[in-house]
């Protein structure tokens, strides 16, 4: 494997007196596919909104290819067309057509021009298999296909990361294997991705890593196999049977 | 005394006459009490004490003086002083109208401007999140997603300031100005009717 594309050392993150991540080192290389679980409140959010800066980090270095996390907006700007993001409550602006929602960063960002920003839109929405909603505004869509729409959203700036953030907690049941199938799509296409989530079928079929924190620290790290099969640490276990038992 | 409803039909035309100025003070204002709330919306949203604080101040004596005072301040009150009189605003604070459209643009661009800063703080962080997420600059973000989505949730209260405007507007017949109210007050000693 190539060298890391993401590396985190020693990071700290504070939230006022909460120590909300506890020395955080990971490595992620080009192509992999980590799926970070844990309990609620035990920072999986905080390590990835750290990567793209959504928060940041207090303590220890945060690199992103070439560049180094800081407080330079430059860095951060370069960071940030590389990293793509979907959020659980999807984030979709509402004021804009999907199809507008898909252009307006290739628009702004990448300075692409119009017609082309549609193509490219049109070409994702496609690949997420809702190319006919693409005049709609986000709340005439169902939340899976809002979802959809948002995985799209963050394809078309061509990430070389993309972190989901729980992006199927806020569906119904019946819409999460839509979602889903999106995103093993792109994981079998060699996209690099970052996935919190509570889906352990999902974890299990296509994580090349799983890692499971508590109370801001990693715990345990593992293959997916040994991961579900074989938890090494008490707390694993315990959150194991606790969200595999039902 | 009686209640003479042919009297009150007759004096509708006439009224009617200060239609247009009325109008003319409600449109004015409004337009230059938006640009004025915008830029102390500006002010009070840039973090720097030096901006927000000079329009803190600003927003609170205007939303907390009633407008009839202000009007009197600026039109009886201002040219007492030379350097107004001296100034490049004495030929618009010369004229009433000139004087209530001055009043009735900085007090609305009080108001306006708290109603703007309502609608920017309710727009959902999650929105904002998304657009750093894809890159989007903290201009392009005020830009494309705070501003319309803000001017959305702000729509009904500032629909209601638009109506208190209007209602405002009759205050300027205090400095003489022959707006609706002006020529109500014409018509009312002209027929003899009590005070």
């Amino acid at each position: 494997m190539t060298e890391a594309l993401i590396r985190m050392q020693n990071v700290d993150k504070f939230f006022g007196s909460f120590q909300a991540l506890t020395n955080i080192n990971l490595e992620v290389k080009k192509g992999e596919r980590i799926v970070i679980c844990g309990p609620s409140g035990s920072g999986k959010s905080t390590l990835i909104r750290c990567i793209n800066r959504l928060e940041e980090h207090n303590n220890g270095r945060i690199f992103i290819g070439e560049n180094e996390l800081t407080d330079k907006v430059k860095n951060i700007d370069a960071v940030r067309r590389e990293v793509g993001m979907v959020f659980q409550s999807f984030n979709l602006f509402p004021h804009m057509t999907i199809v507008k929602n898909l252009m307006i960063a290739q628009q702004l960002v990448r300075k692409i021009p119009k017609a082309e920003a549609r193509e490219t839109a049109m070409k994702y929405l496609t690949r997420v298999k809702i190319p006919e909603q693409a005049e709609k505004y986000p709340v005439q869509l169902s939340g899976g296909q809002q979802q959809r729409v948002a995985i799209a959203r963050a394809l078309c700036m061509k990430p070389e990361i993309i972190l989901f953030d729980e992006p199927t907690s806020a569906l119904d049941p019946e819409m999460i294997g839509e979602v889903l199938d999106v995103m093993t799509d792109l994981a079998k296409e060699g996209m690099t991705m970052i996935c919190v989530t509570h889906e352990m079928g999902f974890a299990r079929s296509v994580a090349d890593r799983v890692i499971f924190m508590d109370e801001g620290e990693i715990v345990e790290e593992a293959k997916p196999q040994e991961f579900f099969d074989n938890p090494k640490n008490e707390r694993t276990k315990k959150f194991l049977s606790q969200i595999l038992t039902h | 005394m009686n209640f003479d409803l042919t009297l009150i039909w007759d004096s509708v035309p006439r009224m009617l006459a200060g239609i247009g100025i009325t109008f003319q003070l409600m449109a004015l204002s409004a337009f230059l009490g938006m640009i004025l709330a915008v830029i102390l919306l500006l002010m009070r949203l840039s973090g720097k004490w030096y901006w927000s604080w000079p329009a803190q101040v600003f927003i609170y004596v205007f939303r907390g003086t009633p407008i009839l005072v202000q009007i009197f301040i600026i039109y009886y009150g201002l040219p007492q002083l030379d350097f107004v009189r001296e100034s490049i605003l004495w030929p618009i604070l010369r004229e009433p109208f000139g004087c209530a459209i001055v009043a009735l643009s900085l007090n609305t661009g009080a108001y306006v401007s708290e109603i703007l800063r309502g609608g920017v703080l309710g727009v959902d962080r999650g929105f904002l999140e998304a657009a750093s997420a894809l890159g989007l600059k903290a201009h392009q973000k005020f830009i494309y997603i705070t501003t319309p989505i803000a001017a959305r949730l702000a729509l009904p209260a500032y629909s209601n300031d638009f109506i208190s405007l209007m209602k405002a507007t009759s205050l300027a017949s205090t400095i003489t100005l022959m707006d609706m109210t002006g020529w109500r007050r014409l018509l009312r000693p002209t027929r003899y009717l009590f005070h």
